[in-house]
């Protein structure tokens, strides 16, 4: 076993037991702290693929600015001492689930992948900072339309919780 | 054992559906939320596997960049919808929230 697949099965273990301690665990706040550790081991799974750049973009953002706002939210809206009960749905989705996860793992185990992996660029930092700002097959029109949406997402998000006068 | 693009991709799937089956039977808004951000992490995962492995050229991390972007917005604007209904209403039960069924 190389390297990659040693810091692969730890991370996916890592990964599978924190994104289902966030379903199962009644505790709001701790379901919150497991999926700091998920996205955490999101960016580790993403450093094995060779992304490195993503993987930075994933603690900066998600552990960062998305864990840190979950956490806070848990916290301001006090509802940590109901837990996270499930609703009537719990045995069709979990029905659902298991069809889907079923579906989906037959379907891609009898498919033939391509795999060019000694083709491709790694780390790949350079290569995608290329292909987002190259002048004429880039991406900086939506790179744009993407800040523009942040921007009206904070504008929406003022509005909706501030002081009303 | 060697790791290779199906290994990512059933990891995926099974973070996916986890993510799928919390969103459908929680209650907490909030929890709902946070399985709406596991399942968005589970596509990323598929997208950077498939450009490691050549299925997608470079696209494939520059779309994973997008999904991220638009997962930001989405949870800040999630959580102050999320906010204005509990102050409204304090509460994040999803079961409490029918204003709006007819």
């Amino acid at each position: 076993m190389d390297l990659q697949a040693v810091a692969f099965y730890v991370l996916a273990a890592m990964l599978v037991v924190s994104a289902l301690a966030v379903v199962l665990i009644p505790n709001v706040f701790r379901a919150g702290l497991f999926l700091v550790l998920a996205f955490f081991a999101v960016a580790g799974l993403f450093i094995t693929l060779g992304a490195d750049f993503l993987g930075a973009v994933q603690i900066l953002v998600y552990v960062g600015a998305i864990g840190v706002l979950l956490l806070l939210a848990i916290m301001l809206t006090r509802d940590v001492h109901h837990g996270s009960p499930g609703n009537r749905l719990w045995l069709p989705a979990s029905v659902l689930g298991a069809l889907l996860l079923g579906a989906v793992s037959w379907s891609l185990l009898n498919t033939t992948w391509a795999d060019k992996a000694a083709e491709m660029p790694v780390p790949a930092t350079a290569a995608l900072g290329a292909s987002v700002f190259d002048l004429q097959n880039g991406f900086i029109l939506p790179l744009e339309i993407g800040a523009l949406a942040l921007l009206a997402v904070v504008i929406g998000a003022i509005v909706l919780v501030g002081e009303k006068k | 054992m060697s790791v290779g693009l199906e290994q990512y991709l059933l990891l995926s799937a099974v973070l996916f559906t986890i993510g799928l089956v919390g969103a459908l039977s929680k209650r907490n808004a909030i929890i709902v939320l946070m399985c709406i951000e596991i399942m968005l992490n589970a596509v990323n995962l598929t997208l950077v596997a498939f450009y490691r492995y050549g299925g997608l050229d470079i696209t494939g991390m520059v779309f994973a960049l997008f999904v991220m972007l638009v997962a930001a917005a989405e949870v800040a604007l999630g959580l102050a919808i999320v906010f204005s209904l509990y102050r409204s209403r304090e509460t994040v039960d999803l079961a409490e929230m029918d204003m709006m069924k007819w």
